[in-house]
């Protein structure tokens, strides 16, 4: 098993009087895949904007590589390797791939953008994902498909020199074969070294990819557990009910005391 | 390949033209880090790539052009086919044969150049998805403080009266602050310059004035600026606010009924001055030469880097219009045009000016950091902010361009009318300049645009006015058709964005 890279420990977070996030402890390991799955409103999201930089966090510590880190906005987690892919995508439609991908961190100077060399690290980028359906980086992504929007919101997190990505829903909206490319390719990510947080409703991907699994249920981390060590049908009482045999919060009372 | 992206239409937002690939080869940079997926995929699979290294003829590049247009792309295509219309329809019409006369087409530059200005300025706010309905009066209230200090001699204290004077001085010392405080540190240094041409009192003198006039433009627009962006105000209701109040300002300035001569050589010739024959082809040499020279350029090192490349037959097609069309108008604009016996000839100086402005304007949107920011806030705001782009600054920027270049329209026509009145600016000045450029091509939904948008626009808006004028027509006809184009002009950019929407993925 590798080195936690991510670690959250006892973090909290409170949206005035709702307490969304309560003492959740989180472990991302390089080289793996790490499912977050949890009902709605279970606070998967908001753990991961937190992570991101966009809330700040109320109580407990992150921990980048070992030691205690703030993370105060996005650009606090880029600067550590943090990237992460948002369900919307964040893509500018009106831009092409090479643009999009470098948005806010344009190569060059500010009054002379370095356009080749922008052009060419997309394009290494897109090959070393081994992706082959975007026929020219300078499409504009208005005129990309869902699939291929995807990819390119996926190779702008990896562009950088990242090391724990995170996508929230990847393949939400997507059709069985574009769903097989994205899974693949959060596949190939993890197998380079990298962190993957996958957020997913949908078990038969989680299944597929995650080595692990953590499950939020109201606010609450009730199990990381590693993906072999349980059935389709723990973790879908572990959403619904917040336990499952041994796993899980401790007793149904504890469950029920929310607030 | 997923769903249907059996489609080969390569398509370019940024060059707005069809692009090919031809080198397959690619150079590997070590300037920078390699990006994650680059450093566990050593050998990096570029062969994998292999559609986007397919090298394309003029003929292919051109058939992707059309399938582009049929997809809704259409940019200023409908505009300048419509100038082009306008043209010969005029031609015909006109029995007199005023109106293809070398006369009458420099006058049409000169009286569409002020509008056309304040056009391109609008361009920027229009980007991000915003309107800027105060650009004409408060391209009239900078023509009126010019007017003033030329009048008045550089004594505004005695020309404002001493409130009027101390409230402009706090303004303009406010809107430094608030530039500072949004960190747009050209627009503090002009509202600075703004001030301090009003409290120093310098004697009367034309360049002074023109500055004052641009400084002034500056603070009305960091003033719209701060207002929309930082204090979140819809940019609707804030500029209609300032409209009607820039219209009492000018009021209080000039009084009512009254006129501000401008009886300047140098204010006089901006809009009504020409080049000399020798400048006029230094001007084509400049502008044709330095064309080419940057065309060319980019086209060699795109191709010798291996980066999406326009074909070159194609390049040369573009420089070679641009040579001759240049050359013919040169030539024109370089005969007597003169009905009478004073010899007028030389290509109006509104063209250089022009020329400049658009120049800048398309460099700072498609070159630099900024530009990109533009675009992206008007593509997906949140998208931007996400990728850590000052969204606030960018937004309240686009307010100051928009009211610099609006003081610089200004300057234009209040110098071809000779004067400065109340009315200046007012009327529908400002909706001209936005009709001009959403009939040029842009899109009022924000993201989608470009300078020369603007100036294509004006070009159709003035030729419409001049034409409809010379045949005699009444002004009620005049408005009426100039609203049913900007009509149209509105429809395209409706439909075309349905088309792409539907027939691009």
């Amino acid at each position: 098993m590798s080195e936690p890279i991510l670690q959250l420990r006892a973090v909290s977070k409170s949206f005035g009087a709702v307490r969304v996030l309560h003492d959740v402890d989180f472990t991302v390991r390089a080289g793996e895949v790490t499912a977050l799955v949890g009902d709605n409103g279970a606070g998967k999201s908001t753990l991961v904007k937190c992570v991101a930089g966009i809330h700040p966090i109320d109580g407990g510590d992150i921990l980048f590589e070992g030691n205690p880190v703030t993370v105060h906005s996005p650009a606090d987690a880029a600067a550590l390797g943090i990237e992460v892919v948002y369900q919307d995508l964040a893509l500018a439609d009106n831009l092409d791939i090479v643009q999009n991908m470098f948005l806010g961190r344009e190569r060059g100077r500010s009054w002379l953008l370095d356009e080749s060399d922008m052009e060419q690290a997309a394009r290494r980028t897109l090959a070393s994902l081994s992706v082959r359906t975007v026929t020219s980086v300078r499409m504009p992504v208005a005129s990309l498909s869902g699939g291929q929007r995807q990819t390119v919101a996926i190779a702008k997190a990896v562009l950088w020199d990242s090391k724990v990505v995170l996508l929230d829903e990847p393949t939400a909206a997507l059709g069985v074969a574009q769903t097989r490319q994205v899974l693949d390719l959060v596949r190939r990510l993890a197998e380079q070294g990298l962190g993957v947080v996958l957020i997913s409703h949908n078990m038969a991907d989680v299944f597929e990819v995650a080595d692990r699994i953590a499950t939020l249920y109201l606010g609450r981390m009730v199990a990381e557990v590693p993906t072999k060590d349980v059935t389709h049908g723990q973790v879908v009482e572990l959403i619904t009910a917040g336990r499952s045999g041994d796993l899980g919060l401790a007793r149904p009372e504890a469950a029920g005391v929310t607030q | 390949m997923t769903g249907n992206s059996g489609d080969d239409t390569p398509v370019d937002v940024t060059k707005g033209a069809p692009q090919a690939e031809t080198g397959a080869t690619v150079a590997t940079s070590t300037e920078h880090p390699p990006g994650a997926a680059e450093r566990a995929a050593p050998g990096s699979r570029q062969g994998d790539f292999g559609i986007d290294t397919t090298a394309r003829t003029t003929g292919q590049a051109l058939r992707d052009y059309g399938t582009r247009l049929r997809s809704g792309e259409l940019g200023s295509l409908p505009a300048l086919l419509g100038l082009l219309a306008l043209f010969i329809l005029f031609t015909v019409l006109d029995k007199g044969g005023v109106f293809p006369s070398l006369l009458n087409l420099a006058n049409l530059l000169q009286q569409g150049a002020g509008r056309t200005i304040i056009a391109m300025g609008l361009v920027f706010v229009l980007l991000t998805g915003e309107i800027d309905l105060a650009a004409g009066t408060a391209s009239g209230l900078a023509a009126a403080l010019m007017a003033l200090h030329l009048v008045s001699g550089g004594n505004m204290l005695g020309a404002m009266g001493t409130t009027v004077f101390i409230l402009f001085v706090v303004v303009m010392l406010l809107a430094a602050a608030l530039a500072a405080f949004l960190r747009i540190w050209w627009a503090v240094a002009l509202s600075v310059v703004a001030a301090l041409l009003l409290v120093v009192g310098f004697p009367q003198n034309a360049w002074l004035e023109m500055l004052l006039a641009i400084s002034v433009g500056v603070v009305i627009g960091v003033l719209t600026g701060f207002l929309v962006a930082k204090v979140g105000m819809p940019s609707f209701v804030v500029t209609l606010a300032l409209f009607i109040t820039w219209q009492g300002v000018i009021l209080q300035l000039i009084g009512d009924g009254g006129t501000l001569g401008l009886r300047d050589p140098v204010i006089n010739a901006v809009a009504n001055g020409n080049l000399s024959t020798l400048g006029s082809w230094l001007l084509f040499v400049v502008g044709a030469g330095g064309y080419a020279l940057v065309l060319l350029n980019r086209q060699r090192t795109r191709l010798a880097k291996g980066l999406v490349a326009q074909p070159t037959g194609l390049v040369l097609l573009k420089i070679g219009a641009v040579v001759v069309l240049g050359a013919v108008a040169t030539y024109l604009l370089t005969q007597d045009r003169s009905p009478g016996l004073i010899e007028i000839s030389g290509v109006p100086y509104v063209v250089p000016i022009v020329l400049v402005l658009l120049v800048v304007g398309t460099y700072v949107l498609d070159r630099t950091r900024f530009g990109r920011h533009v675009y992206a806030v008007g593509g997906n705001r949140e998208a931007a902010r996400r990728a850590g782009i000052d969204v606030v600054r960018i937004r309240a920027s686009v307010f100051v361009i928009s009211s610099a270049f609006a003081a610089i329209g200004a300057i234009v026509y209040s110098s071809k009318v000779g004067s400065v009145s109340p009315a200046a600016g007012g009327g529908n000045t400002l909706l001209f300049a936005v009709g001009a450029a959403v009939i040029g091509g842009t899109s009022l939904f924000g993201g989608r645009g470009r300078v020369s948008n603007a100036v294509i626009g004006g070009a159709v808006l003035a030729t419409v006015e001049n034409g409809l004028g010379l045949l005699k027509q009444p002004a009620a006809v005049v408005f009426v058709i100039t609203g049913l184009v900007l009509l149209v002009a509105a429809g395209v950019d409706v439909l075309s964005r349905r088309r792409s929407a539907t027939a691009g993925r």
